[in-house]
């Protein structure tokens, strides 16, 4: 389970997350919503100690992020798989070696790590793509690389950051598919960061907005559709005032 | 006016905490062998043999003007064959640790710069920590630990062409003989003089490396901020080179 407590973060006079509390149920799928700006990548890269708190702490499987020592970080690290918004693949690496980085790194045998990088390319529908580098693919091809990166190490949870900003509507669909399809064939939980309403709709089972620092209303994606809550129904139904 | 002091020497304070918070890390970094020991070679062989065809050629045109400007200063006054004894001097205690290394702050640091500067605005750097890399062991100490050893072999090969181009130089425009060449260049020979150019080159690859990675990986701010990492790298470098030159001149000779 991956819990925010009360989680104070700012960066200089800009404060940004101001008592963000959230619980992510083993198993399930929870989006984070929340107007440009608003502190959701930022409370996402809490969870692997990319960024510490100020105040308040994430628990991850019963242990405090930011308080551990650097073997208990890189523990809890193996256990994640964290999906980019720009995707964040190695320009100099193939998409291969892209995919591989992570397993390497727990020092399994080059057989395996080639079996998984086949199994997680085929997951994302991008075989035979092995020898080409990132500055080759499309936006939506690297996503796809970037996603296969995260499950081909069979974490326990996975993290997506903004997954389809910036792709047109059928490359996101295809995204949306994917990230559902990920979670049933591996059973992963999910954090997923994004102000795509139609994606949040597809892959959430609990959707959490966030505003002004904390959570302004969480529920489920029936539930939130239903909110009399004026601020979450602007955002959901993209209205300008 | 006093404002602006206080400041600024805060923040000079808060940046050499920060270097030594960065070789505290680079330190532990060094204990993951494992990772950076295959990276390594890498390294080696980008900054070491694809920058030997600059230093050789700053080198070789070096030689040649150090002969000429030796011939042009003796003439009347001091025997010829000291063209060998400065040309080897020089080229020894300082052009050629000195020119190679501020050639190769503008090559190997401001790619180093700009290439982690790109890595850190992209999330790449990010990602290897989520893939549980540390950026240090991956990054940083193969890149050090390249560049302190390959430096001093490219000053050794740059040394070598200089004194050859000085010779060739001395042979066909300066009626000074190749015996004479050679017992100038033996004059005042001391081993010492090979390994002061060798210790200082090192200390150049290390400094460079490390203000290339320390730039690089504070890079903020897209295109822009790779931009200026760039400038910033190399400029820092540069000044780097001399202040330490003058610090070995100082300890060693």
């Amino acid at each position: 389970m991956i819990e925010f407590q009360d989680l104070y973060k700012a960066f200089g006079a800009k404060r940004v997350l101001e008592g963000f509390s959230l619980q992510v149920r083993d198993g399930e799928t929870m989006v984070i919503i929340g107007y440009s700006g608003s502190g959701k990548s930022v409370a996402l890269k809490h969870i692997v100690g990319l960024l510490h708190p100020d105040a308040g702490e994430v628990i991850v499987d019963g242990q405090a992020v930011s308080t551990l020592a650097p073997v208990g970080l890189t523990l809890v690290r193996e256990s994640i798989g964290y999906v980019f918004q720009f995707a964040a693949l190695f320009d100099s690496l193939s998409v291969a070696d892209n995919v591989a980085l992570g397993l390497r790194r727990r020092r399994l045998d080059e057989e395996e790590i080639e079996a998984r990088v086949h199994e997680a390319l085929a997951l994302v529908d991008l075989s035979g793509t092995d020898e080409r580098f990132p500055a080759e693919l499309s936006g939506g091809m690297r996503k796809r690389v970037g996603i296969a990166r995260a499950i081909a190490l069979r974490p326990r949870y996975i993290l997506y950051d903004e997954p389809t900003t910036g792709l047109d509507p059928v490359t996101s669909a295809v995204i949306d598919r994917l990230m559902v399809r990920t979670r049933e064939h591996l059973g992963v939980t999910g954090v997923v960061v994004t102000h795509d309403m139609r994606s949040a709709y597809t892959v959430g089972d609990r959707i959490a907005m966030l505003y002004e620092g904390k959570v302004r209303q969480v529920s489920t994606v029936e539930e939130i559709q239903q909110t009399d809550d004026p601020v979450v129904r602007q955002f959901i139904e993209g209205r300008a005032e | 006016m006093i404002e602006s002091i206080g400041r600024r020497s805060i923040s000079a304070i808060e940046e050499v905490g920060r270097v030594g918070y960065f070789l505290r890390d680079m330190a532990r970094g060094l204990r993951d062998v494992g990772t950076w020991g295959r990276l390594v070679i890498v390294q080696m062989r980008r900054i070491g043999v694809d920058s030997l065809p600059v230093a050789l050629f700053i080198a070789a045109f070096t030689g040649v003007v150090l002969a000429l400007q030796a011939s042009y200063t003796f003439t009347g006054a001091v025997p010829l064959y000291f063209v060998g004894t400065l040309v080897g001097k020089t080229m020894m205690l300082e052009l050629g640790p000195v020119l190679t290394g501020l050639a190769l702050a503008g090559r190997v640091g401001a790619s180093m710069a700009a290439e982690l500067g790109t890595m850190k605005v992209t999330e790449q750097v990010d990602a290897l920590e989520t893939l549980a890399y540390d950026p240090q062991s991956y990054l940083v100490v193969p890149r050090v630990v390249a560049a302190t050893f390959m430096f001093p072999v490219i000053v050794a090969f740059s040394i070598a062409v200089g004194i050859v181009t000085g010779w060739l130089t001395s042979l066909a425009l300066l009626a000074l003989s190749t015996p004479d060449f050679i017992k100038g260049l033996k004059l005042f020979y001391l081993f010492k003089d090979v390994w002061f150019g060798l210790l200082k080159s090192a200390s150049f690859g290390f400094t460079i490396a490390l203000v290339g990675c320390i730039v690089g990986l504070s890079t903020r701010g897209g295109a822009e901020g790779v931009g200026r990492s760039t400038t910033r790298a190399v400029v820092y470098s540069a000044i780097l080179i001399l202040v330490l030159d003058a610090f070995w001149a100082v300890v060693l000779l």
